[in-house]
């Protein structure tokens, strides 16, 4: 189960082989599986897609019939007025509060953006950003953003 | 699910008389064999009557075992040029089969069996199968390819020989060998190892192993280590049995190990192995490696004198614990011709595997070793499948994980390795014969 308040990321090892991209996002749209926000980050040997999508479930199981390695990854989606300074103002108590930020992508959500951090402590990171004022987007929300 | 405990064991000997024969005795009826058989070649195939006028030995001169090392040896190579029919020693009219291997030139090594030679690699088999502790009530599912490669038959006769019920199920298509394994209440398979290894993971991956009545497996046919075989045993509570042989000499069963698992047992009555300085053929004593080499003492169709098989190993003739006298060969510790030679240092396949089992997690034992040379120096790069439970979506954990494996590589190979890391479940499993090296050098 999630910790309250985290959400889940469908985080996808990808071979650097031709189409192998293409391949992953074809059976998430035969699937019906949405995608609400995507980093893909590259090494020489392999890329790492992680994605925030509208069923995550689903959308692991179909990737793991076709063969792919496919895994859900607990992280936390930070709601970020648009306004300068907000994300560094979260950054700043995170950082006092004494957490890792393994890696961290955004995407735009209505009026608000959301920053989606992962930690290795998800459960305190909340804990940071909702006593300092910040909101944290729920799985819900998060997995039907923009619709 | 039927896995016995080694205090638990009950050895059967097939044929006590011979398997548990003194050496004095074994050495005898070898000497008499092999008296008759150089008479035989020498007599009709003027091949060796060529190579033995060549040296100056007569028939008459092999008085004994003991002058095995007058005679010519026999290579690959000589097959070859001989192929397809040029080697037998009987009219070709007594010939009820032929079975062969392909080789990576291209060209077919072919072998060619009478009745008797049939009727003799089918008694190896049944040996060896009751070495796994099977009978004539067992049902043997073999998952060996029938066809020219000698697996799936080699196993069928044996299964025939002891009584037992062969289920000839052949290579491929895994989700229907489960379901036959299942269906029919197979008691135990036979396949390649790293084969054996990918169906124990599906069977458990689908949840049936429970529901399987398998107690052995016997495996052979490519190299494979300890932790391999614990792998298999482990996932599907059972006995495994590694089993030996090539299609010159009669295909498998030339030799397999009982469950003491101290070496393969080599049918010396019919095979007399012989272990040489692969640089200078002098024989080495026992438990030193060097090239095993046979002389088929009853064959009929093809009959080989020295032949050398590329193997190497080491031998034991000391009585093993199950009884048997028959000598032991030790697993492979490689291929004269599989070895390469990387930067001057000789790397062997299996020592790339037994690093990574060593590992304990986190990579599965499924591997790909690529050579390459970029500006005049070999570089060995090890495509390794990452452990389903040990992916991360955190490149900074991969990192670590493939410099481990480069640094466990690195301290068993004694040359630095570059490793990629790949999907779980991409690198090919073999119904055949695993291919582990690709060689892109131009030597």
């Amino acid at each position: 189960m999630s910790i309250n308040n985290t959400i889940q990321q469908l985080s996808v090892f990808l071979e650097n082989t031709e189409g192998r991209l293409d391949e992953v996002l074809d059976i998430l749209a035969k699937n019906d599986v949405n995608i609400v926000a995507l980093s893909l980050a590259d090494t020489s040997d392999y890329g790492m897609l992680r994605m925030i999508v509208s069923e995550p479930q689903k959308g692991r199981a179909a990737l793991k019939d076709a063969g792919i390695t496919a895994m859900l990854t607990d992280v936390v989606a930070l709601r970020v007025p648009h306004a300068t300074g907000s994300l560094s103002k979260a950054m700043h108590q995170i950082v006092e509060g004494d957490v890792n930020i393994e890696y961290m992508y955004a995407f735009a959500n209505g009026t608000d953006a959301a920053a989606v951090l992962k930690s290795d402590d998800p459960g305190r990171v909340i804990d940071i950003l909702k006593g300092s004022g910040f909101d944290v987007y729920s799985a819900d929300e998060a997995y039907r953003a923009n619709r | 699910m039927a896995g016995v405990a080694l205090e638990n064991w009950v050895e059967q000997i097939r044929d006590p008389k011979i398997e548990c024969m003194s050496r004095d005795e074994m050495s005898a009826l070898q000497s008499e064999r092999l008296v008759k058989q150089v008479k035989n070649v020498y007599d009709h195939v003027e091949f060796y009557r060529k190579k033995m006028d060549d040296l100056g030995v007569e028939p008459g001169d092999i008085k004994g075992i003991e002058d095995i090392s007058k005679l010519p040896f026999t290579t690959k190579e000589d097959l070859r040029d001989h192929y397809p029919f040029g080697l037998l020693a009987v009219p070709q009219e007594q010939i009820v089969r032929v079975q062969g291997t392909s080789g990576t030139t291209g060209k077919l090594t072919l072998a060619s069996y009478t009745q008797r030679d049939v009727d003799v690699w089918g008694e190896c088999v049944a040996r060896g199968l009751t070495m796994a502790g099977l009978t004539s009530k067992d049902r043997i599912h073999i998952c060996y390819g029938y066809g020219l490669f000698t697996g799936g038959m080699g196993l069928d006769y044996g299964a025939h020989a002891l009584g037992a019920m062969a289920i000839p199920m052949s290579a491929g298509n895994t989700k229907r060998q489960l379901m036959c394994m299942e269906d029919f209440g197979a008691t135990a398979f036979a396949c390649t190892p790293s084969y054996a290894v990918y169906l124990a993971e599906a069977a458990q991956e689908a949840g049936i192993v429970d529901r399987l009545q398998i107690k052995a497996s016997i495996n052979g046919a490519e190299p494979w280590t300890d932790e391999m075989r614990k792998k298999i045993e482990s996932i599907l509570h059972i006995n495994t049995f590694d089993i030996y042989g090539l299609c010159e000499i009669t295909g498998p069963g030339v030799a397999m190990d009982c469950i003491h698992h101290k070496g393969l047992h080599v049918h010396e009555d019919f095979f007399y192995p012989e272990i040489l300085n692969p640089v200078d053929q002098t024989p080495c004593a026992d438990g030193e490696t060097g090239e095993l080499v046979f002389t088929t003492l009853v064959k009929e169709g093809m009959p080989l004198l020295r032949y050398r098989t590329k193997d190497l190993t080491s031998i034991d003739h000391t009585t093993c614990e199950c009884g048997r006298t028959l000598p032991r060969i030790q697993k492979f510790t490689g291929r004269t011709d599989d070895m390469k030679v990387i930067r001057g240092v000789n790397v062997f396949p299996t020592q790339v595997e037994a690093a990574l089992l060593s590992m304990g997690g986190g990579v599965a034992p499924h591997y790909l070793m690529i050579v390459d040379r970029e500006n005049n120096l070999d570089v060995l790069t090890v495509m390794v499948e990452v452990d389903e439970k040990y992916f991360s979506d955190e490149i900074r954990k991969l990192d670590e994980l493939k410099s481990r494996v480069a640094a466990v590589l690195k301290q068993a190979l004694g040359v630095s390795v570059r490793v990629k890391l790949v999907e779980p479940k991409t690198i090919q499993r073999s119904e055949g014969k695993a291919k582990r090296v690709i060689d892109n050098r131009v030597l």
